[in-house]
């Protein structure tokens, strides 16, 4: 009864093709987003801003990207940690060696150098696939990180390797409270998220999802295959790109490129597998999943286990963790974003089910 | 272990709000006791929690003030670590007082968080070297001694051993270190020392994790040098003991730094380890009074502490969790002298800190003479120490060979200053004044 389409007619093309069809899709939409930039920044505190929901953003983008390449477009990544490393470090650069550089443009071009980076990478998907095109990613990984660290040039001769970000400065404005980086990240993060959503619905998404299904029928029907996968590494890095700045600029401050391993790789894809492969509410669903589980874990532990071990406490947390993975995917392999829309089926046809 | 902390206390921090009795001084730790570093983490943060218990049950805390304090478990991850801070910082009554994270990545990323939040960094012989300039980092302490100090005091010991500093011209020295801005770190000291001294070093790195060691020691069997310094971090430290072993070099040539120092660093290597030789800036044993003290006041009578195995308490990273808790303790003590018997603030801890003058005759009183050097921090120097011993693994426990050997100041401080003075002007920030000295 909650999602009963009677009544809402299209009349026009553009009703009938906007992003979201059903109305309560598009109020539930709208309460989000007025939650997420209004009511938030005002009732949560600097821990749950800066701490919680800001690595919860940026992660949910980062899956974003490698949703779009593995999820949409088919192809197996686990370079995407090291795309984040190329976007932290060109931001840090960028900034640091153009004067008067402004922070959103640095952002962006942080995200082109790591969309050229991802095509660089890309190139190897044209001939192999599969699991063997996961191996050769995994070379990105390695290869980003080993030169980020040889090379002292990439983090100003820091004898440490480490790159302390500057300060965000947008038309005049320091962002230096929790609040601001809060609404910054999520400014970004929202439109991405909408882009991303548009992008899957044009020529270039159908193409992708094309080539994911039956690569040989999508060739044979004209599309050109090295152009998309190409274009899909580096839409992919780019987002990547992005997130690795943010991931540096306005959460952590300072990064080395140890922060982008290849556990950052596994957990963003572990992400998109729970969230759910091809989907851009799996990317959110799967980060809060992933991000926030361990910490409400961690949290709950003490509060209402005081006494225990907190040895005992931490291994127990990652078999909890562990656990909780096994059980969401042996529910429903194809992730919490489908279970979310048999929810909303289900909903349709409440309380008279057939 | 009892982390002492009462539901009440576990909803104020749901809800955000630091109500709580006020005769307490809380201390958030971030430690980590889950993933391949475990073993250090459970160690220190047992030495430190059991020493502040310690102080509770014999005591009844600092002047009358209840020691607190809550565990947040880092992973030794960066992003985790940043969370328990936030967490954790504005608990207790006037917040969090102190942070040691036992995590050089941690420590980076809080610097500037925790100069904002007025809140001290005590980075006990790890994180950034170059804050030891207390006019540009005002919060951070890297306490005892740091990367570069003890770098130096490395190549004075081998100096020492081949018979003057003067003998030190023409030897081959290698630098096996970890791939990872920790391991990176001693690079340009070394450097400007064997410009100085006229030996010859090659850095070769090991790639994390370092448990494939092969192609480095045969690159190191070629060189033949007269010494290794071995600056690795968890499996890489017996990995290198054993492959030193198959090319046949000795073991009593190689010097580890204190991260490679550790019991578990040389009993997975067995026989390989024998003679091997590390930096600490502690040593080893349950000797020393002040760890009979936490033995009897915490342990004693099937009591539990916070250490799980007690077969540990004594060692390496138990011993080093003890040191941080005096330190602690001791800046309290100082920080009350001037503010009165009540819980401080962290900018209050921070004066502590900077005023801490720890000598001989306090360590006796302590219980911790020989298991820690006299310190004295100022605000021109957040290192307060820097002197540096070596011990040398006999088969079956870490026997010390040399007595305090003091960093080269004149080489390192320049260095400092001028890595500081960088970071200051990429931030835009201007260095306090500080009497020198």
């Amino acid at each position: 009864m909650f999602y009963r389409l009677a009544g809402q007619f299209k009349s026009s093309y553009a009703a009938d093709q906007q992003i979201f069809p059903i109305r309560q899709d598009r109020t539930f939409i709208a309460g989000v987003l007025i939650v997420a930039f209004g009511v938030i920044p005002l009732v949560a505190n600097d821990y749950w801003l800066g701490a919680i929901l800001i690595p919860f953003l940026i992660l949910a983008l980062a899956a974003l990207g490698l949703n779009i390449l593995t999820g949409y477009t088919g192809q197996l990544s686990l370079g995407t940690a090291g795309f984040m490393a190329v976007g932290a470090f060109a931001a840090f650069n960028f900034m640091l060696r153009v004067p008067g550089m402004p922070f959103l443009v640095a952002i962006a071009l942080a995200g082109v150098t790591a969309a050229l980076i991802g095509v660089v990478f890309g190139l190897p998907s044209v001939r192999i696939k599969g699991f063997y095109l996961a191996v050769a990613t995994l070379a990105a990984q390695f290869f980003i990180e080993w030169v980020l660290t040889k090379f002292g040039w990439f983090s100003n001769y820091n004898p440490s390797g480490v790159i302390s970000a500057q300060a965000i400065e947008i038309a005049g404005y320091r962002f230096d409270t929790a609040v601001s980086k809060y609404l910054l990240t999520l400014g970004i993060v929202a439109a991405m998220a909408l882009a991303a959503k548009n992008l899957a619905r044009t020529q270039t998404g159908r193409y992708w999802m094309a080539v994911r299904d039956m690569d040989l029928a999508a060739e044979v029907t004209g599309i050109d295959i090295v152009r998309t996968k190409l274009v899909a590494f580096a839409v992919s890095s780019f987002y990547c790109g992005v997130a690795g700045a943010l991931w540096a600029y306005a959460y952590l401050g300072a990064v080395e490129p140890q922060a982008f391993t290849l556990d950052r790789s596994f957990q963003v894809l572990f992400m998109i597998i729970i969230g759910g492969v091809g989907t851009v509410l799996g990317a959110f669903l799967g980060a809060a999943f992933i991000v926030l589980l361990p910490i409400a874990l961690n949290v709950g532990a003490h509060a209402f286990f005081p006494g225990v071990s907190t040895d005992l406490m931490s291994n127990l947390e990652l078999v909890i963790f562990g656990g909780l993975i096994i059980f969401f995917l042996a529910v429903e392999p194809h992730g919490l974003a489908r279970l979310w829309q048999i929810g909303k089926e289900k909903l349709r046809l409440w309380p008279f089910p057939h | 272990m009892k982390t002492r902390i009462s539901l009440a206390l576990a909803a104020a921090l749901l809800a955000g709000s630091a109500a709580a009795q006020t005769s307490e001084q809380f201390i958030p730790m971030l430690s980590y006791r889950v993933g391949p570093y475990a073993a250090g983490g459970t160690g220190f943060f047992g030495g430190y929690i059991d020493y502040l218990d310690m102080l509770n049950r014999r005591d009844g805390g600092i002047g009358g003030v209840k020691m607190t304090w809550e565990e947040c478990e880092t992973e030794y991850k960066n992003d985790r670590g940043v969370e328990c801070y936030e967490r954790l910082k504005k608990q207790g009554p006037t917040g969090a007082t102190v942070v040691a994270p036992l995590s050089t990545g941690i420590t980076y990323s809080l610097i500037e968080r925790a100069t904002a939040d007025k809140i001290p960094v005590i980075s006990m012989g790890y994180g950034r070297a170059d804050a030891s300039d207390g006019r540009v980092f005002p919060y951070v302490f890297p306490l005892v001694t740091n990367y570069w100090s003890q770098n130096t005091a490395k190549i004075k010991f081998i100096g020492m051993k081949e018979g003057g500093m003067d003998k030190l011209q023409g030897k081959k020295i290698v630098n096996l270190y970890h791939g990872s801005a920790y391991g990176k770190e001693t690079i340009p000291i070394l450097d400007a020392q064997s410009k100085k001294y006229g030996f010859s070093v090659t850095h070769i790195e090991v790639p994390h994790p370092g448990n494939e060691q092969q192609s480095q020691w045969l690159q190191i069997r070629s060189i033949k040098p007269d010494w290794v310094i071995l600056r690795g971090w968890g499996v890489m430290n017996p990995t290198a003991l054993k492959a030193a072993q198959k090319v046949g070099y000795k073991t009593d040539r190689i010097v580890g730094v204190w991260w490679s120092g550790a019991e578990e660093d040389v009993l997975p290597a067995g026989d390989a380890a024998k003679g091997y030789i590390a930096a600490s800036f502690h040593p080893s044993g349950t000797e020393f009074p002040v760890v009979q003290e936490i033995l009897k006041h915490v342990y004693a009578g099937g009591k539990r502490g916070n250490m799980e195995d007690k077969g540990r308490i004594g060692q390496q990273y138990f011993n080093r969790g003890v040191i941080q808790g005096i330190l602690t303790a001791e800046a309290i003590r100082t920080a009350q002298s001037k503010y009165g018997k009540r819980p401080l603030s962290g900018e209050e801890m921070r004066w502590g800190i900077e005023n801490l003058k720890i000598d001989e005759k306090r360590l006796k009183e302590l219980g911790a003479l020989n298991l820690m050097q006299p310190m004295k921090v100022s605000c021109f120097d957040h290192e307060g120490g820097g002197a540096v011993k070596f011990q040398q693994w006999d088969g079956k426990q870490w026997k010390v060979i040399s007595d305090w050997i003091a960093s080269d100041q004149s080489l390192v401080r320049p260095q400092i200053e001028k890595s500081a003075a960088q970071y200051a002007a990429e931030k835009k920030l201007a260095p306090r004044d500080c009497p020198k000295g």
